[in-house]
């Protein structure tokens, strides 16, 4: 569904993505891993096109978006919810979730969102629902990112540390989300720095490090690897 | 004074400030999304009023003159975006040198196709009379023009938070490469808020061109006017720019009958008032380091 063929990316003169390669599968969860500076969230803008890449390849469904804008692969059916969440402070919560939403691009098995089902999975979105963005917890302005995604009807969704700075109980209600949005039919490219949520809720492991990916396998292969766990994720 | 000339400089001064409002709220809205300060919107106010000049010399009645000069300026407005501010983005010197070359060639211009001497134009016949009320004659004109920009500032306190329009605007203020990635073109959102802001230029240009008449330079008068209103209400608020052109008008009008030689005095002290009071402006909510 997704595929990167030899991706260099660069910030300025940083030359982060350095022939990045790897495939996600339709349907399937992907979580990639990696420490601080391994080009995680790099990797996410470059597919969403918010940093292009300089060179290499990268294909949704068969069409190349590397040198697309980021509103036209948006509307090719990628969804984002990116770090640090970037709820529009000057929307409301409702406004947050109606002002992006838009059909499916194509009909699939998929489930399609409307603002009533965004509320009835995030009961504290309905309830907040003419507060301003900037005034939920960050519990639920990770609700409200990923809700806000959803609007948009998306075939892939990428995430970008979605558990970052958040509760436990917090995390696990974000762990059993993901895994009920999976069950829907989307793919999804999940980035963490969290290995046991990505591990509970990803089908495959991808690990980074210097803008490639230095290893892959199974969740439970990873768990089992104390020696990749500790040279690139320093567990 | 004779009461009766106190509320009808009022009047002329509320008139003169809805004028100030609309071109200030355009340039205000473009700064907010765009972070780009139009130095030749005050061009395009005077522009607008010339369209509409040579449209009622053409024979057309006033309003029609006037809709077809808003639509031109809405065009000229979206031109200048694409082709020449759409390469200037985060380059802010560069913004103003443009800018400040556009009021140069479309003053120049100006000169060429119209001359130096002022122009005018008649108050259209409907509203060409006068309205008595107690002891006190409003002109109707002058009222109507304070209706008018009322009637603006509504349509623009709709359109911002009743309308998905206002919403992606406001998104875009806050984040537009977020907005992007949620499958909103900005480019469009950019040029539709030029082209508005602009076309805004323009209706204020035709309606203000019977009251203020037709003169080469008359750009600069209501830019440095409209800067200041923009600041006293405070950057990236047209709420902002509302009160602030109020005060600006009413200050200028009244300071010109009163005081003829401080006028533009007395406006620069009320800036300064209302920045040492409140150094974001009136509605702003806060400075930039």
């Amino acid at each position: 569904m997704l595929k990167l063929e030899e991706v260099h990316t660069y910030y300025g003169n940083s030359h982060i993505l350095q022939g990045l390669s790897f495939s996600v599968s339709e349907g399937k969860c992907t979580a990639l891993l990696g420490r601080n500076g391994a080009g995680k969230t790099t990797t996410i803008h470059s597919i969403a096109g918010l940093t292009p890449p300089r060179k290499g390849k990268i294909y949704f469904e068969e069409t190349k978006i590397d040198s697309a804008p980021p509103y036209r692969i948006a509307r090719l059916g990628i969804g984002l919810v990116p770090q640090g969440r970037r709820i529009f402070p000057s929307l409301t919560v409702k406004e947050n979730l109606t002002m992006p939403a838009r059909e499916p691009r194509k009909q699939t098995r998929d489930k399609k969102w409307t603002l009533d089902e965004i509320y009835e999975l995030f009961p504290a979105l309905k309830e907040r629902e003419h507060n301003m963005g900037n005034q939920l917890s960050g519990g639920q302005q990770q609700m409200l990112a990923i809700g806000r995604a959803l609007m948009t009807n998306p075939h892939f969704l990428l995430m970008d540390e979605p558990s970052e700075g958040l509760a436990p109980v917090i995390i696990e209600q974000v762990g059993d989300i993901i895994r009920m949005l999976k069950e829907n039919g989307l793919s999804i490219l999940l980035v963490e720095q969290n290995l046991f949520l990505a591990c509970s809720v990803a089908d495959e492991v991808l690990v980074m490090n210097k803008g490639q990916i230095v290893w892959q396998g199974s969740p439970q292969e990873l768990l089992a690897n104390e020696e990749i766990q500790h040279r690139y994720l320093g567990v | 004074m004779d009461l009766s000339i106190l509320f009808v400089q009022i009047i002329t001064g509320l008139a003169y400030g809805m004028l100030l409002f609309m071109i200030a709220a355009g340039l205000t809205i473009i700064f907010g999304l765009l972070s780009v300060v139009n130095l030749a919107h005050g061009a395009l106010f005077m522009i607008g009023g010339y369209f509409t000049f040579t449209f009622i010399n053409q024979h057309l009645n006033f309003w029609l003159a006037l809709l077809i000069s808003v639509i031109l300026l809405a065009i000229l407005g979206m031109l200048i975006e694409r082709f020449l501010l759409n390469r200037m983005y985060g380059k802010e010197l560069e913004q103003v040198l443009l800018t400040f070359g556009l009021i140069f060639i479309f003053t120049d211009l100006v000169k060429w196709i119209w001359g130096s001497s002022p122009k005018s134009i008649s108050i259209p016949p409907l509203l060409d009379a006068s309205l008595t009320i107690g002891v006190v004659t409003f002109p109707v004109y002058r009222l109507f023009v304070v209706v008018v920009g009322c009637a603006v500032a509504l349509l623009l306190w709709y359109i911002e938070s009743r309308t998905r329009i206002g919403a992606i605007v406001r998104a875009g203020v806050d984040d537009r490469h977020m907005l992007s990635s949620l499958g909103i073109n900005f480019k469009l959102v950019f040029a539709g808020v030029f082209a508005f802001g602009a076309g805004m230029a323009g209706l204020s240009g035709g309606l203000g061109a019977p009251i203020l008449g037709l003169y080469s330079g008359m750009d600069n008068d209501v830019l440095i006017l409209s800067l200041v209103i923009v600041v006293i209400g405070g950057l990236k608020t047209w709420k902002g720019a509302f009160i602030g052109a109020i005060l600006v008008g009413m200050v200028d009008t009244l300071g010109q009958v009163w005081f003829p030689s401080f006028s533009m005095v007395l406006i620069f002290a009320l800036m300064v008032f209302i920045l040492l009071i409140k150094p974001s402006g009136l509605f702003g909510k806060g400075v930039d380091a």
